[in-house]
């Protein structure tokens, strides 16, 4: 093999293969994806992400929280994602057509998050879990996000509505409020939006449901 | 431009010299040229693998101290962790890679490296490039794709630099004096093709004018497994099969064999990367087609196992005298079964179980680590003594950089492998509540990070070692001294055929 124009058209060839198979077929085959509009309850879906949470999913990005994460439910059958709870369904592609970028994730160190909207709704459960994950789930090894809070002496008026509510070991020193910054407020609306559990043609919903 | 003069050396050298010294008095020739580019890739890359180590240090720690540095938004898990593998990957790895590329090309083409001031130049780049990324993850600039994470405004830096290194190699390799092209070349060829074409395609596909929706997922994974396919596993083997027969003193096994291993490479290895998204959301055939030439890659792993096992067979002896030798042996070794533990991980059945786990974190180490970064230390016990001309000052050193890293990988890999496929089963079972899955690999996560003390002393080590023989290679001239771990220092005519 001394031949150097060979070597040269050999290597440009195998990798060119995998790019129209890897990378172009998939362009082709996924990358015009449309919402799906359903005719029977007239909803639309995917839709993107609204305004405050779009916001969210940017500290989502930041923060790495897509290293611990998965946000994609494997089928039925393989896995045990949907007996766990963490969605109807399993995901496909027409469920990310909106997502720059995608999180699917590759490591579960915490659970899967594509329902998290729905499998967890309380606001006061996401802000004491975020301020410190061990106030609500005993055993964690997330980080605690209490950067994204501030400490604030209580108002005149009495301790705010927003204060998140902490105790134990948590409870904030006396004449002191927690409340969450914006980033807090703008993640949490993120993590209440994703929510899974609508048909797609290529996806139905469990029967019993 | 013209190829330097060719006969400078020989001409110089008195018509009673051998052949042999006029073969040996080149390759000092080629050795000094490469001295300082090849000498400040490796020095920043070295940086970096510190500097990543204590990432790796943190990082590791929060995963059972959860609450260790919580305050800081800039070393939250998610950013640390991602500036480790940025830092380690396009820092450490990549780094040490040019350098030994350099010589390699080099020093199998037979010319001096020409233009020095360029790969200076790539360098400087490089390295600024980089540390602007990862200033820009810690502060949470992260473009949240894996193994891309480096912000769009310093990435082209990166590619700049890439450019004129992979240039290079190609007017190193145009000006070649010697018509025989050494299976290293083959390799280092086609990475330093491959990987420009990989990271502009991903760059564009992704974070320029990024595509639709799970399109990025497939994107992504056919970029980051091939990098570590097409970029860094090429740069291994290259240095396995030049270091190998070097270092004992016997042309490679079987010519044949190497080609078979290297166009069966070149032909599977880039279709592999689909097997990372075993049960996503995409059509069937795209996973299919990934886990069949994930397992059509036994042929090339196989072919340069054998290739390597028998060049080797009978010259076991000479790991005891040489470092170059045990480190570049343990890494053939951990290529062969980190790929076929790869094969295995690719096959649904055992993905059902594995994907998702810290079974994938530990198999990513045992490629990048005990087969990449072993090799890596290899090429540079036998590079960096030609180039300052000074020998290892601590045989100390050396040994203790050795166990360290040997034992380190060993205890990082076994048991988070083990504890990954626990975590892989307990999640299988819907019975287990989630936080009892994460009490399972609570006692792997620690001994990792007692493992990452392990490594991290071992870099310590060498780089205390690299720094001393620096320092005496600027202090007053000394005649170089015999190899200290004798039967390393002998130059001999090209190997091969």
């Amino acid at each position: 093999m001394n031949y150097g124009p060979l070597l040269f058209l050999g290597i440009l060839f195998t990798l060119a293969a995998s790019w129209l198979g890897l990378v172009v077929m998939p362009v082709k085959q996924l990358g015009s994806l449309q919402p799906d509009l359903n005719t029977n309850t007239s909803v639309v879906f995917p839709k993107p992400v609204p305004g405050e949470a779009a916001q969210g999913r940017e500290h989502y990005r930041s923060l790495g929280c897509n290293y611990c994460h998965t946000q994609q439910v494997r089928r039925e059958g393989f896995g045990s994602d949907i007996e766990r709870g963490w969605g109807k369904r399993g995901s496909v592609a027409r469920d990310y057509i909106y997502d720059r970028p995608v999180f699917l994730g590759s490591s579960r160190t915490g659970p899967d998050l594509t329902n998290i909207g729905e499998r967890q709704p309380s606001y006061e459960w996401h802000y004491s879990h975020l301020y410190n994950p061990r106030t609500t789930s005993k055993g964690s090894v997330m980080p605690p996000y209490a950067f994204l809070f501030e400490l604030r002496p209580i108002g005149p008026d009495g301790p705010s509505t927003d204060a998140v509510k902490l105790g134990g070991e948590f409870t904030p020193k006396s004449g002191y409020e927690v409340l969450p910054k914006p980033e807090a407020k703008q993640l949490v609306e993120y993590l209440r939006s994703l929510k899974s559990s609508v048909e797609l043609p290529e996806a139905p919903l469990p029967k019993s449901e | 431009m013209s190829a330097p003069a060719s006969s400078s050396v020989l001409a110089a050298l008195s018509p009673r010299d051998t052949a042999i010294s006029g073969a040996r008095a080149q390759l000092a020739e080629i050795d000094e040229s490469c001295r300082g580019p090849v000498l400040l890739f490796f020095l920043s890359g070295m940086t970096w693998l510190l500097f990543g180590s204590v990432l790796a240090l943190i990082a590791s720690y929060k995963l059972h101290a959860p609450d260790f540095l919580g305050d800081f938004a800039w070393l939250t898990f998610g950013r640390v962790r991602t500036a480790h593998l940025n830092a380690v990957i396009y820092g450490f790895s990549a780094e040490i890679s040019v350098g030994v590329i350099l010589w390699l090309m080099c020093r199998l083409c037979r010319v001096p490296l020409m233009a020095q001031p360029v790969i200076t130049v790539a360098a400087l780049l490089w390295n600024v490039g980089l540390t602007i990324g990862i200033v820009g993850i810690l502060a949470g600039d992260t473009t949240g794709v894996e193994y891309l994470e480096l912000p769009k405004y310093c990435t082209p830096i990166l590619f700049l630099a890439f450019t004129l290194i992979a240039v290079w190699t190609i007017v190193i390799f145009r000006f070649r004096r010697e018509k025989h092209l050494y299976v290293s070349q083959w390799y280092i060829l086609a990475a330093v093709l491959w990987f420009p074409w990989l990271y502009s395609t991903a760059q564009l596909l992704l974070i320029m004018d990024p595509a639709r929706g799970a399109v990025q997922a497939a994107v992504n994974w056919w970029f980051a497994h091939n990098v570590l396919g097409l970029w860094f596993t090429p740069v291994g083997l290259a240095s396995i099969y030049y270091f190998l027969p070097k270092v004992i003193g016997r042309p490679i096994h079987s010519y044949y064999l190497s080609v078979l291993g290297f166009w069966t490479l070149a032909l599977f290895y880039n279709w592999n990367g689909f097997h990372h998204l075993v049960g996503g959301p995409f059509p069937a055939w795209m996973i299919t087609i990934s886990i069949v030439a994930s397992v059509m890659m036994v042929i090339p792993v196989i072919a340069t196992a054998i290739n390597h096992h028998f060049t080797m067979v009978g010259h076991f002896g000479k790991l005891k005298h040489s470092p170059t030798l045990r480190f570049i042996v343990f890494g053939a070794i951990a290529y062969t079964a980190s790929s076929l533990q790869g094969v295995l991980s690719s096959v649904r059945w055992f993905s059902e179980t594995a994907h998702f786990t810290h079974h994938t974190v530990a198999h990513a180490h045992w490629g990048m680590y005990a087969f990449f970064t072993m090799t890596m230390f290899g090429a540079m016990y036998y590079i960096l003594p030609r180039i300052t001309r000074r020998e290892w000052p601590s045989e100390g050193l050396i040994s203790l950089h050795f166990w360290t890293t040997v034992i380190g990988i060993l205890l990082y890999v076994v048991p988070l492998s083990w504890g990954g496929w626990l975590q892989g089963k307990a999640m299988l079972d819907p019975k287990i509540p989630f936080l009892e899955v994460v009490k399972v690999t609570l006692p792997y996560l620690k001994i990792r990070t007692v493992s990452g003390l392990l490594l991290t002393l071992g870099h310590v080590a060498f780089f205390a070692n690299i720094t001393w023989m620096l320092v005496r290679t600027f202090g007053p001239y000394r005649e170089p001294e015999p190899m200290i771990l004798a039967g390393v220092g002998t130059e001999t005519a090209p190997i091969g055929k």
